[in-house]
């Protein structure tokens, strides 16, 4: 760690001549206000359009003549940017990241046209219903707890918000000791930490962050809502209140989550990419092999703070969603009240364990798992992992389902679709919700 | 560019090829198997009935129950994926070593010995029949299909769509696949490339094991005609009001694989649309407009000239202001061409992301699959960078011209109406 409270991890990887740098920062939409939701992403944005140093015409192809790649993106704990590229190029991502946490410009302008590729962006995912489903089921199984509003934020948010509100957001949470570096591949340690000095340790630390903090409330109650619009399939979804990563349930429900709809590990940059193996899995017995659904998905997602276990489903056609739903609660009644197997709990850690050894094939995956566990809790909670899962016993998996599936605990949310063409204002459709 | 791949092939005397490279990143192992019998070998009156038979395939061989194939890749952590693309279907997977022998078994039992159960048929059917439900609400893969049937045609093995339509997948029966499966899928007709930690001898040995005593004769290839010449320039709309963005597929037939100009045409398409945030095109149309997130430029040069095409997502106010800068960006590539700086930019950005495009056991797999297909050789990935090295700026700007404005098709699926 540097003096300014900098956190750098570092792993030497030399299988490949590639770096890959990761520079992470605790703030994301959790810590968003209302009337300033998205601001985390947005400042994202305008942290790839020019610094002091990089003026706005080269910041285009700055690391591509490393044949590099970079990337970056926003969630509800973290925002982070990376940069992978051939091993020389070290320096040069350093100096990237070093310049975007100190010296970005802001400019009015800039500003102003991103505008509205963010708003393109939310349109583009407005035009998913399953998306949009995801979205409400979060921000009503939450009252007041910052999780519960998306990312991308509120529409009228992102229409009203100012070039100083996004500044001043960037100077208040971009700072080294709100910071996490993370350096994966050949590279000689030494020499990459002397390279951090150079590009980092001009940097004063920013200091304590105040950051509000509310516990969301105990969901007594189920609650349920349902959006119609036009459109020509139905969805599913239910959202269960679940452990943060570092309590001591979220391993066994991570490996419930497993034995219901099949492994995915733990790397939200990976994990959703390729269906994880779960026919044999409980949920998609008892929805996709009865032909109720056409797929079946599960998330149980590592955050700082508890978050929600959900599950979606979309109907094939003919069916209802109350049939699904009848589907899945009798299903999920019967692990809370009998439990798993000893079978199922042995496939469910041997499927986490495959997919921990495959997400660990390149180094911007080894680095992504560093830096995010880190930015929600401490990278030993990455490291630990394998223990944990390895120690669960079926009696501790019960428990977790017994508490996440009760009927307080749970939203429910359909998408039914109506007649494409049927309604004069077909944009916005209806959603109505029930506590 | 280091030592080079270096991958070893065998050919079976069935004509099946494999090919496999060994890596020692991790105890894990990427199989690849791609079997000739894409969407382009779907019967006229059956468009989608590849892609149906690859959602089968591996619900119970004569051998093996579902049950039985589900338990042997799920008790082992693997994830398989069958996939259909106009010319390939396809199985991959990722394997801890210790599994690949066994997995490699299953592998080849789906491929050569499907039976097809009509209870799997009716629910896998009702899948794909939902997810078609779902493209049709869905404006990008609404626009993309239709840009494709005005390219190619409706009958065109190009221009249908991949997974077919309901009325094409709905009546297609358990007897109508196996008898696909029985026409179209051969030992010559398959590429298994291996890569990971296990070594290339002992791959070999498993293929001839699996695959030695397959002896199949096939229908005759597909023969595919190209795309019709050069059309005049056609807006066709796809209006889907109850969407919230339109979705723009502005493009053209492009060229064949072994086409000479082929990697002028990669690095002309690099500077359009795909260098940093989508090239020239992402400069004008996200950077300096706000118009979309989304905007990009890519080509499919196959055994014929796939599409070239440019997608981009906006608002319905800004679809024509979106489809002008498009011609615009065009219009000023085919007359002023590229620059010195944007030519040696795109090559070395494509041979400076080699190494990370080989860094994974998938990412070489594929690439090998990639070059099997086209007959490119063990040693493409060392001659890559000298073949980008020998195009020159007028072989790059050759390439533009056949990217005319006046004879694009425009497509605009969404919440617009001209």
């Amino acid at each position: 760690m540097l003096e300014n409270g900098l956190k750098v991890l570092l792993l030497e990887e030399h299988t490949a001549p590639l770096v890959s740098v990761w520079c992470w920062y605790k703030v994301g939409s959790r810590d968003e206000l209302p009337g300033l939701t998205g601001v985390s992403h947005w400042v994202e944005h305008m942290n790839f359009k020019g610094t002091t140093n990089i003026p706005r015409d080269q910041v285009k192809g700055i690391i591509e003549q490393f044949g590099g790649a970079w990337n970056g993106y926003t969630w509800l704990d973290q925002t982070t940017y990376l940069e992978t590229a051939s091993r020389d190029a070290l320096d040069r991502m350093l100096f990237i990241e070093a310049e975007r946490m100190g010296r970005c410009l802001y400019d009015p302008d800039d500003c102003e046209s991103e505008r509205t590729v963010i708003i393109s962006e939310l349109k583009g995912g407005e035009n998913d219903p399953d998306s949009l489903l995801d979205q409400e089921v979060v921000a009503t199984a939450f009252k007041a707890h910052p999780y519960r509003h998306p990312t991308i934020g509120w529409l009228a948010d992102l229409e009203t918000m100012t070039r100083d509100d996004l500044y001043g957001y960037y100077r208040r949470y971009y700072a080294p000791d709100n910071a996490t570096l993370v350096i994966v591949g050949d590279v000689d340690p030494e020499e990459a930490m002397a390279r951090v000095r150079e590009h980092f340790g001009g940097f004063a630390a920013g200091g304590p962050l105040l950051r509000r903090r509310t516990r969301e409330p105990e969901q007594t109650g189920e609650r349920r809502l349902v959006i119609r619009k036009e459109g020509t399939t139905a969805y599913f979804r239910a959202g269960f209140h679940a452990p943060a990563v570092a309590d001591p349930t979220f391993v066994p429900a991570l490996l419930l989550d497993a034995v219901l709809t099949g492994a995915k590990g733990v790397n939200l940059w990976t994990a959703f990419r390729v269906p994880p193996p779960q026919r044999r899995a409980r949920l998609y017995q008892a929805v996709v092999e009865r032909g109720l659904a056409s797929s079946l998905h599960g998330a149980m997602l590592p955050t700082a703070e508890p978050y929600l276990y959900t599950l979606s489903a979309t109907a094939t056609q003919g069916t209802t969603l109350e049939a699904i739903e009848a589907a899945v609660l009798q299903a999920l009644d019967l692990v809370a009240s009998q439990g798993i197997t000893g079978e199922e709990l042995a496939r469910a850690k041997r499927q986490l364990h495959a997919q921990m050894v495959f997400d660990a094939d390149s180094v911007t995956n080894v680095a992504h798992q560093l830096g995010f566990f880190d930015t929600i809790g401490g990278v030993d909670l990455f490291l630990d992992l394998p223990r944990r899962i390895a120690a669960t016993t079926v009696a501790e998996v019960n428990t977790a389902a017994s508490a996440l599936f009760t009927a307080s605990n749970r939203t429910i949310g359909y998408f039914e679709p109506l007649a494409v063409g049927s309604s004069p204002v077909s944009a916005t459709g209806t959603v109505e919700a029930q506590r | 560019m280091t030592a080079g791949l270096n991958p070893m092939r065998a050919v079976l005397s069935n004509g099946l090829v494999v090919t496999a490279k060994q890596t020692r990143k991790t105890p894990a192992v990427a199989i690849n198997l791609a079997l000739r019998a894409g969407a382009i070998v779907d019967p006229g009156d059956a468009a989608g009935a590849s892609a149906l038979l690859s959602r089968v395939l591996d619900r119970g061989t004569t051998g093996r129950s579902s049950s039985e194939i589900a338990d042997a890749l799920e008790n082992r952590g693997v994830s398989l994926s069958l996939s259909v693309t106009r010319q390939l279907l396809s199985l991959t997977c990722t394997c801890l070593s210790e599994d690949f022998d066994d997995i490699f078994a299953l592998l080849a039992d789906i491929v050569r010995r499907p039976v097809v159960p009509e209870t799997d048929l009716v629910t896998r059917k009702g899948q794909v029949l939902t997810s078609l439900q779902q493209d049709a609400d869905n404006p990008a893969v609404r626009s993309v299909d239709a840009l494709m049937a005005a390219l190619y045609g409706d009958t065109h093995p190009y221009g249908r769509p991949i997974k077919g339509t309901a009325a094409s997948v709905a009546p297609l029966t358990r007897e109508r696949l196996l008898a696909l499966h029985v026409e179209r899928c051969a030992p010559h007709l398959l590429s298994a490339v291996v890569v990971g930690d296990v070594e290339p001898a002992r791959v070999e040995d498993c293929a001839r094991a699996v695959f030695g005593d397959w002896r199949h004769d096939s229908a005759a290839p597909v023969t595919l005609t190209e795309a019709a010449g050069p059309a005049s320039r056609r807006l066709v709309t796809v209006p889907m009001m109850n969407k919230s963005q339109a979705e723009i597929a502005y493009g053209f037939p492009s060229i064949a694989r072994s086409d000479r100009s082929y990697f002028a045409f990669m690095l002309m398409n690099n500077v359009l649309g795909q260098y940093a945030l989508g090239g020239r095109l992402g400069d004008r149309i996200r950077e300096r407009q706000g118009m979309a997130y989304s905007v990009s430029s890519s080509f499919d040069a196959s055994t014929i000239a796939g599409p070239f095409m440019v997608r981009a997502g906006v608002a319905a106010a800004n679809v024509e202001r979106a489809i002008a800068s498009i011609d615009d960006e065009l219009q000023s590539l085919r007359r002023m061409g590229v620059t010195g700086r944007e030519m040696a930019e795109s090559r070395q950005y494509i041979s400076g992301s080699m190494p990370r495009m080989l860094e994974t056991n998938a990412g070489i797999a594929g690439f090998l699959q990639n070059a099997e297909f086209f007959g490119l050789g063990l040693d493409y990935d060392r001659r890559l960078p000298t073949l980008l090295m020998m195009v020159t700026i007028d072989d790059v700007n050759a390439a533009a011209a056949a990217l005319d404005p006046a004879h694009a098709t425009v497509v605009v699926a969404g919440p617009y109406q001209p």
